[in-house]
């Protein structure tokens, strides 16, 4: 799958909350995107799922390619007999993501029956193996109990299993582990990763825990105020970071190899969308701005595959700073 | 603390204790007013059913020896001034008043809800036409709309079950436009569409049994309204026609004769007070047992 050029604004915002993001995920591949609250990861994921109103947010530009099946968003969302089936989605919010008043079984059959035309007992059949398959004990019992007879992590499990019940070629997962407890969030990330290596699925990450990064990602995508500012494999982005951003992140996150110390703090907060700078969106906040950051970077390629929208990159060469 | 959450309190069954239904009950069961409510109209739904079946007079069989007799053993609650029974004329009359509160109520529902999850699901346009004209009915008081709609009608019991069906119409729709505006913002509803759930099936399966709770409180709410206005259309003659009994109708011929026979008029009055009160006493119970804030 792979999403080109998606920009958007809410009405009533001058500026876009995603700007001309471009994100690619291959078979079999794991793609985190990583960002302080409020940098648009989750509204592109909306946008990619086509939830987002027309009535709230305005798309002026984008192409989705899904398998071979090209959209232009600023026409037409991804329809709904791809929602669910080519793409799937897990939510952040395992407590509040099921329907209250209906069992678990039935949940997953609609999920079924809305894109197969499969009988109610073979769609009950799939849900039993879906549940059993996301590590659910007793699925057989399980399918009958409603959303609130569960534990968080249980109902993560149950919402994996919707959104896999029909084989979809990507799984786009806003924060799944970021309501559950540490070995749950272990437990989720192990059982995507299974998931994965057995569909042949491309997932799409979406995270603010470098932690989770550093665990299952293949590739990351930094976004800072609706832009990707830096994108390569996570070891390139981990080990190397070039975006002041990404440094500012990296140091930010403690660390049982460094020990002591405070922890480094990028200094100030996102400014809001209405009154984002022109030019480079972070140069507000960066160390090493200079009035040539008034011009707006564009994502280069720096090293193979490992690109980063900052004008001083290499910033070892250039400034000579190290992460 | 430990010891507190290694060992629950002992006879409470921790799987049955989270069964909403049994909750629901526990909770309307403990409220004492909504079960005198919960009598009160069973008693009236009770007897209006088996009106057909106790030995009671004709509600129409006139006795012109027994012209406005005070209550008697012949005539528990005394006759009219033609010399009806007023007994069986009362339970008879319970009949047309449960019948308009829950037939109107029901039209209300049936037209009322589908256009609140219309106007509240599907925004926009659609919403701004609906919520407008539900405005223009609010503002036109409650009674006075279905008395002029039963009079368009034409006077008859079933045109007065409709006229206050429709003038209770608004009530639902902006009700229910108001809670599927906060239950679809609900992560559920965003899964639903993002496992790709046709839009029916979401609004049906989705929206609707969430957005049920406070409709059903509003409903047994209405009821006791309805009654009142069905009582007033038959007191201003638009309702149930004579002979056949009415609370209203029966009102409106006992105010001529409020001096010498007040039986004819305490009956109905009474029954009207009791049964509007058994309404907004379950309604009341019901609104708190199934209000989830104070699980």
């Amino acid at each position: 799958m792979e999403l080109v050029d998606l920009s958007l604004r809410f009405r009533g915002q001058p500026n876009d909350v995603v700007d001309q993001v471009s994100l690619a995920v291959g078979q079999g591949e794991v793609l985190c995107v990583v960002g302080e609250s409020g940098c648009g990861k989750s509204v592109t994921a909306m946008a990619l799922m086509g939830l987002l109103s027309p009535d709230y947010s305005i798309i002026s530009s984008g192409n989705l390619n899904v398998g071979g099946i090209s959209f232009d968003l600023t026409r037409d969302a991804l329809p709904r007999e791809m929602r669910g089936s080519r793409v799937a989605m897990i939510f952040q919010e395992p407590m509040t993501s099921l329907n209250p008043v209906f069992r678990i079984g039935d949940q997953i059959c609609e999920a079924i029956l809305s894109h197969g035309n499969v009988s109610r007992s073979d769609a009950m059949a799939r849900a039993e193996e879906m549940l059993k398959r996301v590590g659910i004990a007793n699925p057989a019992q399980r399918l009958f109990e409603f959303p609130h007879q569960l534990s968080g992590g249980m109902r993560q499990r149950v919402m994996i299993a919707m959104a896999l019940a029909n084989d979809p070629q990507v799984l786009i997962a806003d924060e799944p582990t970021t309501a559950l407890d540490v070995t749950i969030q272990a437990q989720i990330l192990d059982l995507i990763r299974d998931l994965r290596d057995d569909t042949g699925m491309g997932t799409i990450m979406i995270t603010h825990d470098l932690g989770v990064v550093a665990e299952i990602a293949d590739r990351v995508a930094v976004m800072y105020g609706g832009q990707v500012v830096e994108q390569g494999p996570v070891r390139d982005v981990f080990e190397n970071p070039q975006h002041p951003y990404t440094i500012g992140l990296m140091s930010a996150m403690p660390r049982l190899d460094r020990p002591g110390g405070r922890l480094a703090i990028v200094p100030g907060t996102v400014p809001a969308i209405s009154n984002m700078p022109d030019g480079c969106r972070f140069r507000t906040r960066c160390a090493f701005a200079t009035s040539e950051c008034e011009r707006r970077p564009g994502l280069s390629e720096f090293a193979a595959q490992h690109s980063v929208a900052c004008h001083f990159a290499p910033l070892e060469e250039n400034i000579g700073v190290t992460a | 603390m430990t010891q507190s959450a290694t060992n629950p309190p002992v006879g409470v069954d921790p799987v049955t204790e989270t069964r909403q239904q049994s909750r629901v009950w526990k909770k309307f069961r403990s409220h004492k007013s909504a079960v005198v409510g919960g009598v009160l109209v069973a008693f009236f739904v009770l007897i209006a059913i088996a009106a057909p079946l106790l030995p009671i007079p004709d509600p129409a069989a006139t006795d012109w020896g027994a012209v406005r007799k005070a209550p008697s053993w012949d005539h528990w609650m005394g006759t009219d001034e033609i010399g009806r029974d007023v007994l069986s004329r009362l339970i008879w009359g319970a009949q047309a008043s449960l019948l308009a509160g829950v037939v109107s109520v029901g039209i209300a529902v049936l037209f009322g809800v589908p256009l609140g999850v219309v106007a509240g699901y599907f925004g926009g346009w659609t919403d701004a036409v609906i919520s407008r004209c539900t405005e223009a009915l609010l503002a036109v008081p409650f009674l006075i709309l279905a008395i002029a709609l039963a009079a368009f009608l034409g006077p008859s019991l079933t045109n007065a079950m409709i006229a206050i069906g429709i003038s209770a119409t608004p009530i639902f729709i902006r009700l229910t436009r108001g809670q599927v505006l906060s239950i679809k913002a609900e992560d559920y509803v965003e899964s639903a569409r993002a496992v790709g759930l046709q839009t029916p099936r979401i609004l049906s399966r989705y929206i609707l049994p969430n957005v049920l709770p406070p409709i059903l409180v509003q409903a047994t709410l209405t009821i006791a309204t309805a009654i009142i206005a069905e009582a007033s259309l038959s007191f201003l003659g638009l309702g149930q026609q004579p002979p056949a009994p009415s609370w209203g109708s029966m009102l409106n011929t006992a105010k001529n004769f409020l001096n010498q026979a007040p039986w004819m008029a305490m009956w109905p009055g009474l029954s009207i007070f009791f049964v509007v009160l058994g309404f907004n006493l379950l309604g009341d119970g019901l609104r708190d047992a199934l209000d989830p804030r104070e699980h």
